[in-house]
């Protein structure tokens, strides 16, 4: 028999199992959209599984550019994701992520943690300086509108509520932050140069303003509008700049086989705690909204919100907020 | 730069590698342009629809002061859906939207498997990055450069684009086998191949017994039993065997 023949012959055989791969792809296609819950259809993938690796494998051989090999090439595939794809139950998988996830990414990120604190520290200082000493540079940092309501001896956040309602201001505000604290983590895409020019430049403006309003005699007022949602407002840009600068330093130096490969491992693991961020900055958003602004609330109950605030963000970033302790011990 | 299509291949337990072609530029863009007129559609549809509602007229035209309940009801939920379309519908779809479906491409890990939440989740973050300065110029750049046509998230995540080749169909002369045809299927059509092949290395009363176990499976060689010159008979049976089709 001739080698034509044989090949005859056996493209023959492969093609009679037109049949089977038919049923094996469409008890896969049921499985991974979900329309089936029928155990037999589970169990019968695996060996779905193999026979379609096995004629593709004779496929690729005998039929190279067939819509037969193509077909298979399909077929295979979307057993291979269906039987692959881990259980999506996205209540463990948020009760992973805040009780475990989060908290270890904390700890590999503590070192960056210190240092963008320290960073945006320095550059709050260095505004309050600058503008201490320099009252006229603070046309760099604040509008025009701002500096002329404090010099009138009055701070732009009063009678907020009566121009905005407090819904709006809070969405206003929440989404404002959440982009800047989303920014500060791309941006250390920039080798973390972007993330640095973010935490420098926030924290120059604090500084700056502060500064400014403590020449007016306006500190007190600010602080005690600042105090309920800042804590945790600041804490989560100090975050958000360390998640930054991991990935910046996976591209200065990379620690795995090559520059996008650590990234792409440094941005999946920091970019865990921008979740936990953005959650503390909806907080941050209702509390600015309706805490800060209200003259209501007295200074006591702005700091008992503030700090309380603050010790939830450290329950939550330790995973204790959902029984990381008890879950070690058991 | 883009080229050819490439292929994502990806190891499997069944030592056959998985192989999915990588989307480029166009398919992505495709995708993207259906999926931005969906949200683009469904944003302005619950502006308009809430607008009228919340007048109670056939005006679109917002209050005078800034009220609660307007953006709240009205230009909240459209911005949310206009902003947030990806992010949920990618993990709500595991890793497909609409628009990805149409255009026939889903996102999948360098597994070949579902990316997990955390990696879609880092994708839709750093179109930030992606759509600086405008129209995505640094994604589209990125995607035209890099070898799987990646941009900035997709590299962020570890994913990338795919074609679902659901469509994929086969042709009209693959088809089943006709129910009690007795014909080879395809490890009896190798081990008659392999058989001839072998068929003068091996003495002949062990080819003629081999040829007879396969024919006594199969069908065939009662002609064979009965002739002159059986190993000849026994050849000539299984060659008759392997080209039956």
């Amino acid at each position: 028999m001739d080698g034509a023949a044989r090949q005859r012959a056996l493209t023959a055989s492969l093609l009679q199992r037109a049949g089977l791969w038919r049923e094996a792809d469409a008890r896969t296609r049921r499985l991974s959209s979900g329309r089936s819950d029928d155990a037999a259809d589970a169990t019968h993938l695996a060996d779905d599984y193999r026979l379609l690796a096995h004629d593709l494998a004779r496929a690729r051989t005998l039929l190279p550019d067939s819509r037969t090999r193509e077909y298979l090439e399909a077929a295979y595939a979307r057993a291979h994701a269906t039987l692959h794809r881990g259980a999506w139950h996205i209540g463990s998988e948020l009760l992973t992520l805040f009780r475990d996830e989060i908290p270890a990414v904390v700890r590999s990120l503590r070192p960056y943690i210190i240092w963008s604190t320290t960073i945006f520290a320095l550059a709050a200082l260095a505004g309050y300086a600058l503008v201490h000493r320099y009252p006229e540079l603070i046309a760099l940092f604040a509008s025009p509108d701002l500096i002329a309501t404090v010099e009138r001896g009055k701070l732009w956040t009063e009678g907020l509520l009566n121009i905005v309602p407090s819904s709006v201001l809070s969405v206003q505000i929440l989404s404002r932050n959440i982009s800047v604290s989303l920014f500060a983590y791309c941006a250390g895409f920039l080798f973390g140069l972007g993330t640095l020019y973010i935490l420098g430049l926030n924290g120059l403006m604090l500084g700056a303003v502060f500064a400014f309003v403590s020449r007016h005699g306006l500190a007190g007022p600010l602080a005690s509008f600042i105090v309920a949602h800042g804590c945790v407002e600041l804490s989560v840009l100090c975050l958000s700049g360390a998640a930054g600068a991991a990935v910046g330093e996976a591209l200065v130096r990379p620690t795995h086989a090559g520059r996008i490969e650590s990234f792409r491992i440094a941005a999946l693991r920091s970019g865990k705690l921008l979740i936990a961020c953005v959650a503390l900055l909806i907080g941050c958003g209702l509390i600015e909204g309706y805490v800060s602004p209200n003259p209501g609330v007295a200074l006591w109950a702005r700091l008992g919100v503030g700090v309380g605030y603050w010790l939830f963000m450290l329950a939550l970033l330790s995973g204790r907020l959902f029984g990381r302790r008890a879950a070690r011990l058991r | 730069m883009s080229g050819p299509v490439r292929d994502l291949t990806v190891d499997s337990v069944t030592g056959i590698d998985v192989s999915l072609p990588v989307a480029g530029p166009g398919a992505r863009a495709y995708a993207f342009l259906l999926d931005w007129h969906i949200r683009l559609i469904v944003a302005l549809a619950w502006f308009v629809v809430g607008a009228l509602l919340y007048n109670g007229r056939p005006s679109l035209a917002p209050p005078l002061s800034n009220d609660a309940r307007w953006f709240g009801t009205v230009v909240a939920p459209a911005l949310a859906i206009y902003f947030l379309y990806h992010c949920v519908l990618e993990l709500a779809m595991r890793g497909s939207t609409p628009g990805k479906r149409m255009a026939g491409v889903r996102l999948v890990a360098r597994d070949g498997g579902s990316p997990s939440a955390g990696a879609l989740l880092t994708r839709n973050v750093f179109r930030l990055v992606d759509s600086l300065p405008l129209c995505y110029g640094v994604g589209l750049i990125s995607v035209v450069l890099t070898r799987d046509h990646l941009r900035i998230g997709d590299m962020a995540a570890g994913t990338l684009l795919v074609f679902e080749r659901a469509e994929a169909r086969l042709p009209g002369s693959a088809t089943a086998p006709a129910p009690g045809a007795g014909h080879l299927d395809a490890a009896g059509a190798e081990i008659v191949a392999e058989l001839l092949e072998r068929w003068s290395t091996l003495n002949p009363q062990a080819r003629q017994r081999l040829a007879r176990q396969v024919l006594e499976r199969y069908g065939g060689g009662e002609s064979a039993a009965s002739g002159g010159d059986p190993d000849a008979a026994w050849r000539a049976e299984l060659e008759r065997l392997a080209s039956s089709r």
